[in-house]
Formats: C-alpha cells, structure tokens, sequence
C-alpha cells in the first residue's frame, strides 16, 4: 500500500502535465499545481523556467509556505509583470496551470462573477485577471481539488473568462491557433480534451475511483479514454515533494487530506 | 515650473470630478494609498478609476466616488476577494469595463503612444470584447487576422508611489516588481507622484540608482514626500504589508457592513492622524515582507 496523499498523488500528476523539453516558464498557482511544476523541474523536465513566485526567475524551485524573508533563493534571472507579458504570455513561452471557478465542455473557464449580469452580479469574484490572453497564447492545464458539478458546469460558464474550444465563440479570421488546452487534474482523475472535437475525457482514474463516480460528479458527459490509474508517486517524488512543501500546506488542499487510495481512506 | 512640490491637498485640488483617474500599483502592492485617502477626505466624485486593483479600489467603490472602473481583477492576494469592492459590484453601483491584464497595460501604451488602439488577439473566444463593447479591426496585411482594437486608456490623471523622488520630478522605484507605473505615467496627461523620501537633487544623493529612474521626470507633475504613503499595503524594500490593517477592514465589510460608519478607521481626518492610529511610521517600518 502507498503512503502517499491524495493531495501528492495530485502533484505527481500535475507534475506529469508540465512535462516538456521546451524552455518555457512553468507557472503553477496554488499550492498543488506549483509543487507539480517544481518537481517537474527537478525530475523529468530540467528545462522548464520558473519564477520564485515574485519577478525573480531561480533554477531551483522555491519552497512553498512561511520562511524567512532573507531565505530567499539566489535568482539566476528577472521577470518582472512588464516583462511577463512581452517575453512569457504573448510570446506563447509558458504553461500554466490554475484553478478556475467554473469549467465547462469546451474548456471555458470563469473566474470573473457568477449569476446575475455582468452590470449586476450575484457574486463578484477576482475578474478575469490574465485567463483571456492565457488562453490565446500558451498552453494550460487546471487543478480542482473539488471535482463537482458546480465546477464542470452544464451548459456553459457564466462569464467566459478564458477561451477554450466552442465553435460559436469564434469570430470568423480569428487566430485561435494558440489555444492549447492539456490537462485537467481533480481529486478524482485526470482529464484532457482528447475527445471528438476537443471534448473532455477522463484519461486516467485515480485509485478506487470509477468512471461513473467522475461522469456522476461533471455536469456534461465524459468521454472515456484508456482508463489507466493514475500513477502513485514514488519514494523520490515524495522526498521533493516534502521538500518543497516543510510546512505540509499540501494536506491542506483536500478536505481530510485523504489517502491516495480511496478504499484505504474509506 | 521645475519645482514640482505639491501637497496632498493641493495635488487633490488639482482632480475634478468625472476625470480618469489612473492608479499605479498591483493589488496590495505600491499603492499611492496616503493620495487616495487625501481623495476620500475630499469632495472629489464620478470619478473612472484604471487600476490593477486592490484596497484602493475597495474603499473608492464603497465611498461611492466611482462612476466606472476598468480592471482585472481587484484583490488584497492574501485576502483574494476584496469584500468592498464586491459590494459594490453586487450592488450593481457601478459600471465597468473588464479586461485581461495583458490587454490594460495594451492600452496605457496605446495611451502613452497616442494611438486610438492597439491591436491584440486577447479577448477573443472570451466574453470580454461584447461585454466590453471592444471593436474588432483586420490587419490590412495579406494575413487578413481579425483582432481586438483594444482602445487607448487616456488618463486626465495618474497616481503613483514611488520610494524615492527629487522636486524636479526625478523618482526612483524600488522592489522586486514597480508593475505599470512607468505605463500609468506615461499615459496620463498629468502624474501625481507621492515618495517614501523627497530628496533635493537625485544626482547628489544616489547617483549609483539612476537606473531605478522607470519613468522620465517629463512624466512626472508633482511630488509629495509621504513615509507610509502605501499603507495598509507592501512598499517593497520600505515595507510589507499590514495584514491585521487588512482583515479589520475586510470584516467590517461584513459587520457593520456601512462604509460611513467605518470610513475614520480607514481613513482618517488627516493623514498625520491616519499614521498615527497605526503606529505611525516606527511601526509601518518594521511590517514584515511578505514571503511568495
């Protein structure tokens, strides 16, 4: 039996999402996605560019969680928010990896409001921040640590906030080359948009977890890829992971920090 | 005139109703905030505020001195929904035109440039362009793209904080991150710039920072030197932020809920009142950095 987290078996998973040979800059955005991208980095893709979580670019992924404000890493590069834009988002150099509000079929994502109107919304969130140009320009991939039908919405998002792949959003000469939608990673599966016209599908379950538990907890349909179980994290994946997280913030991410099996946590 | 030393009041003074009002700043980071508390002291309404939003735009939404606001987002990071300005959304009390954060700085530059726009492929396949009523424009080229006009955000006035200044305008901007000040300056028809310190001749005192000069003195209209000036918010390397500032005034957004009743803890009669009530500037000096 493992004695990985759920939480873990999430970052090893993410950490698979960031795999690349390309040098381009691994943003993760949470606690999960950003412990996913840094082991990325110190494993299987030493080429990826990352941030310190402020404008300084480090070779060695900063730990997550409180530290002193002069432990700071020794940075090897600068990119600062003007710089991001000019050398990271529009030049297609970077994936993210963040956790929208909602998700729809086409992999639309709202972070902005939901209900009511754009004038006059039932609740107001962060706005849309950097999801439009995101989408448009490099690839992303998303964490949800609740996977819900309130999150994978049926029908649409309530504000489209970053573009995915509906037809009847695009404007007709439009370059919608860049969008580049990989992986979604919940506490129950691994997704991506592999389906009949860019359509979600479950790729991997994680331990315990069947297909119809995942299809009964979305609110479109899923298609179903080979199926495989998420890989657990080894022994060195767990030592990074533990790390670059000394403070457990990890086992904060999912209620009970349940383990990665899911008959072993029930 | 080279000497540009103003006061906060007299640099108020200089604002009017129904003007554009850019905001230098990231959230809760380098916000002038010591220049917006001199504007809630102030008459001053119906104002549009450009903005990557934080406090500043909370406590301007709940004083009810904006008319529009154009963002991003508006956040405290630690604190990521800022509870006052989602009143003010949620009460539908004022308009706004959202937009990516990319697509903002695209239109302080068109700004600065003197472009009607600039063209961009952000916001398409979102509902950002209808929403916003944001035109579309075809490269005349043989590629025939069809983008956003992304329209030129002209400021009648920006206000920025910076850590240091001299009285001809001369400002040298500190920290990890100065975000799009240098943006917010150039494309305002006049900058207002307050400083942690106001030294006489840049050139005399610290020669060897000419290089943290981000923006040119031609951008700048007034100084006014105010220590704490970004309080309740981070002045990287001066000093972090006040998180305890920060959650009073998220829960009173909750209990009693009523800017009016709570605007003197936030604001102050004057700003030498302001800093004295949190410690005054011994005590906003040592807040610690924050850690990412």
């Amino acid at each position: 039996m493992s004695s990985a987290t759920l939480a873990e078996l999430c970052i090893f998973a993410a950490s698979e999402a960031f795999r690349d040979t390309r040098e381009i800059i691994a943003t993760g955005v949470g606690p999960v996605p950003r412990l996913g991208a840094s082991l990325a980095k110190l494993t299987h893709s030493p080429s990826l560019m990352m941030t310190d979580g402020e404008a300084f670019l480090v070779e060695q992924p900063v730990p997550i969680g409180p530290r002193g404000y002069d432990d700071r890493p020794k940075s090897a590069g600068y990119l600062p928010f003007s710089r991001f834009f000019d050398a990271a988002v529009w030049t297609g150099r970077r994936h993210a990896m963040v956790t929208p509000t909602q998700i729809d079929r086409f992999g639309q994502t709202n972070l902005s409001y939901l209900g009511g109107t754009h004038r006059q919304p039932k609740t107001q969130m962060l706005g849309v921040r950097g999801f439009p140009g995101n989408s448009v320009y490099h690839p992303n991939s998303m964490f949800v640590p609740v996977h819900s039908p309130r999150v994978f919405v049926a029908g649409e998002v309530d504000m489209v906030s970053s573009a995915g792949y509906n037809p009847a959003k695009r404007v007709a000469g439009g370059n919608y080359g860049g969008i580049d939608l990989r992986r979604i990673i919940t506490n129950l599966c691994v997704m991506d948009f592999g389906g009949k016209d860019h359509a979600v599908r479950v790729i991997s379950l994680h331990p315990g977890v069947t297909f119809a538990e995942v299809q009964a907890a979305t609110g479109f349909p899923l298609e179903q890829g080979a199926l495989a179980e998420t890989p657990l994290p080894d022994a060195e994946a767990l030592a990074i992971i533990a790390r670059l997280d000394p403070h457990n913030v990890r086992a904060t991410v999912i209620a009970g920090n349940p383990d990665a099996v899911k008959e072993k946590a029930a | 005139m080279l000497d540009k030393r103003m006061t906060a009041a007299e640099i108020v003074a200089n604002l009017h109703d129904g003007m554009t009002l850019g905001i230098g700043g990231w959230g809760p980071r380098r916000k002038p905030m010591a220049l917006v508390r001199e504007i809630m002291r102030s008459p001053l309404k119906d104002l549009t505020i450009v903005a990557y939003g934080g406090a500043d735009v909370g406590m301007l939404c709940a004083a009810g001195k904006v008319k529009k606001l154009v963002f991003a987002f508006v956040s405290l990071d630690a604190i990521p929904l800022e509870p006052w300005f989602r009143k003010a959304r949620e009460a539908g009390s004022i308009e706004v035109l959202e937009l990516d954060e990319g697509m903002l700085q695209w239109g302080l530059k068109a700004a600065a440039f003197g472009l009607p726009f600039l063209p961009t492929r952000v916001g398409l396949g979102t509902d950002l362009a209808e929403l916003g009523g944001l035109k579309l424009v075809q490269s005349p080229y043989e590629d025939g793209e069809t983008l956003i006009a992304m329209p030129a955000l002209k400021l009648d006035a920006a206000l920025i904080h910076v850590n240091r200044a001299d009285w001809r305008g001369n400002v040298q901007l500190f920290g990890p991150d100065t975000y799009y000040d240098q943006w917010f300056a150039r494309a305002a028809a006049r900058s207002f710039v307050s400083c942690e310190e106001l030294v006489d001749r840049m050139e005399d005192h610290y020669p060897d920072d000419a290089r943290f000069n981000e923006f040119e003195r031609c951008f700048v209209s007034s100084v006014v030197e105010m220590k704490g000036g970004a309080h309740p918010g981070s002045m990287p390397p001066a000093y972090g932020w006040d998180m305890k500032a920060f959650r009073d005034y998220a829960a009173a957004a909750k209990e009693p809920g009523d800017w009016a009743q709570v605007a003197d803890r936030f604001v102050g009669a004057d700003e030498q009142g302001y800093m004295d009530s949190v410690g005054g500037m011994e005590s906003v000096a040592k807040l610690p950095m924050p850690v990412f």
